[in-house]
């Protein structure tokens, strides 16, 4: 494992939290059968910190992800926020799926609106919602229903929705996944400028090793299924960074050595 | 026959044709003519329609024969006015323009019907009167009718409005609780694809009136598509609406109120169409059997008295009524669904 770059500030000013993976292990059972998942991963990630998580396809990532956003609790240990442990769903960790999962009913603005109103805050709030929007540059589309958007923007409203709540940890599982590669670097740059302006602590899993060496501190890489840490990787590298970096380019050959996949360079 | 009828119905049109040039308002015809040509010939077939009533004596005793002829005639004038006055009239013009075959083919259908009934009995009498026997049913009976239009509307919106409340309430319930599903279900299994109307001989003596007993049916035909059709709606809401609500804070009320239902809305709506034209049927098999009031009860009293004008003119009534409340339910869920619009084909 190579050790954490201390030198590298994460982020100007820094409003995230700190998440804690401690010795979580899960399975699921299938008709009977237990498949195991996640096999005793532990990692930290400080407050502020941008973290990538690769691995092989169906590895146990977004199981993980599920775990750190509380939708199910783990088989045996534990994960923090800020050292409380966490025992369910709660908006300081938002998660940013990888279909935008708008909902067609609902206006860009009452989804972006979605979480306020589910705290019930929203009438208080409602100038939070206009700068979450304005936030992603989608101002002129707060009245469209989602199916008039495109994907790339369908995502920026999912974005957009999870940032309104102020989020301490923002989980990114897999979300520019669909999108078409032009977009893709487009959102990339504009999730970068986002985490730098507001200074949430990241978790971002994605297949895409140029993203996570682009956009991330710390890659961890992930074992084929149950998922084990096979590397933590840090990215030593000041933003904004430039995609034909040559130390980007290597780190990437190295990753992607981790992943078996060597062959290919 | 048939020939004869056609080659004077043609001779008709043209002597109709004759006038309409001898009107002196042709002039400006030809250049309305384009846009407006069928709307000539729906007003030429409204003044067939007219010249048929009084051309031939009725070979029956129905006094609104020159009144239907006038009605005919002033109609056939309107229509050719607004024809020739084209778009200086605005919209209604275009609403002409759109209905003109249609006025055109109820103007031939009339004739016909006249031409068949009234004057020749082409149809045997009296189980096809002609259409100046079902005017007059509107014009003389109207008070009955009236009253029998605003029982059954009572009656249907009364039962239909209890059928789809509890039919929703169900629905939502055992779609999002198993507990309520584990109880609910057998229940509506076993219930439910029964006719609404194999509980007619009961219902009416165990409930205190025949119409409770009427309004129970009705709730019951509309209440089970209702229920089936929102608990579909319910439990194929994808997990990850409900996902993505709770990370962002919902709890579950919000997911039953803000994801689950108008996510289910769309099938809701598709049960309530379906409640309400089973509804429609035990309304008037209802009122036929046991409420002695109502468009239903109208139709069978006036086969009791072989009055098939009446039976006619109450037909076309209640038609008019269910298409109307159809209608309705289109509007509303337009206007509930209108996200809809462009996610799937109307």
């Amino acid at each position: 494992m190579v050790a954490l770059a201390r030198a590298e500030p994460t982020a100007l000013d820094s409003t995230g939290a700190s998440l804690t993976v401690e010795n979580v292990s899960h399975a699921f059972d299938i008709d009977g059968a237990v498949l195991p998942v996640l096999d005793d991963v532990s990692f930290e990630a400080r407050p502020g910190e941008f973290v990538a998580l690769l691995g092989p396809s169906g590895c146990g990532k977004s199981t993980l992800l599920r775990l750190v956003a509380g939708l199910e609790p783990p088989r045996s240990g534990v994960l923090r926020e800020d050292g409380n442990a966490i025992i369910g769903p709660f908006p300081s960790r938002v998660v940013v799926f990888q279909d935008p999962t708008l909902f067609p009913w609902r206006t860009v603005w009452h989804n972006v609106a979605l979480g306020l109103e589910a705290q019930g805050i929203l009438k208080a709030q409602r100038h939070r919602v206009d700068a979450a929007i304005e936030l992603v540059g989608l101002s002129a589309f707060r009245n469209a229903y989602p199916h008039q958007l495109s994907g790339g923007m369908a995502q920026r409203v999912s974005l957009a929705r999870a940032l309104v709540n102020d989020p301490k940890i923002l989980v990114l599982d897999e979300p520019l996944g669909k999108l078409d590669s032009l977009t893709r670097i487009a959102m990339q740059t504009e999730i970068l400028s986002l985490w730098q302006r507001t200074g949430f602590t990241a978790l971002l899993v994605t297949h895409d090793v140029e993203e996570a060496v682009f956009l991330a501190n710390r890659v961890i890489v992930f074992s084929d299924r149950p998922a084990r840490i096979k590397a933590d990787i840090a990215v030593d590298r000041p933003y904004p960074r430039h995609r034909g970096d040559p130390y980007l380019a290597d780190l990437r050959r190295n990753i992607l050595g981790l992943l078996g996949l060597d062959a290919t360079w | 026959m048939s020939t004869y009828s056609a080659s004077k119905t043609v001779a008709i049109a043209q002597s109709a044709e004759e006038g309409a040039a001898l009107s002196g308002r042709s002039l400006s015809l030809p250049v309305s003519f384009p846009s407006g040509g069928i709307g000539v010939f729906a007003s030429l077939a409204w003044l067939a329609f007219g010249v048929s009533c009084l051309w031939w004596p009725d070979i029956g005793d129905w006094p609104r024969t020159s009144a239907i002829a006038a009605a005919a005639f002033v109609l056939s004038g309107i229509i050719f006015v607004a024809t020739v006055a084209g778009s200086r009239l605005g919209r209604f013009d275009a609403g002409l323009q759109r209905r003109a075959p249609w006025l055109l083919a109820l103007a031939l259908f009339l004739t016909l019907w006249e031409v068949a009934t009234a004057k020749f009995a082409w149809l045997p009498l009296p189980f096809f009167p002609p259409p100046q026997s079902i005017i007059e049913v509107y014009t003389d009976d109207l008070p009955k009718l009236l009253d029998s239009v605003l029982a059954s509307v009572k009656l249907q919106l009364g039962g239909y409005a209890i059928g789809a409340a509890v039919g929703f309430l169900t629905g939502v319930s055992i779609g999002w609780s198993r507990g309520v599903g584990y109880w609910v279900h057998p229940v509506l299994r076993f219930i439910g694809p029964l006719p609404a109307t194999a509980w007619l001989p009961i219902a009416f003596f165990t409930f205190p009136s025949s119409w409770s007993a009427s309004t129970f049916l009705i709730a019951l035909a509309t209440g089970f598509p209702v229920t089936v059709l929102t608990w579909s709606g319910v439990a194929s809401v994808s997990n990850a609406y409900y996902d993505v609500a709770r990370t962002l804070g919902a709890k579950p009320s919000f997911l039953v109120l803000k994801v689950a239902i108008p996510a289910a809305l769309p099938h809701v709506f598709v049960g309530l169409f379906m409640g309400l034209g089973s509804s429609f049927a035990v309304l008037v098999v209802a009122e036929m059997i046991g409420v002695k009031a109502g468009l239903g009860w109208y139709l069978q009293w006036a086969q009791g008295w072989a009055a098939y004008a009446n039976m006619y003119a109450a037909l076309i009534v209640m038609s008019l009524l269910c298409s109307g409340a159809i209608t309705l339910l289109f509007r509303a869920r337009d206007h509930l669904l209108v996200w809809q619009k462009g996610v799937v084909k109307w």
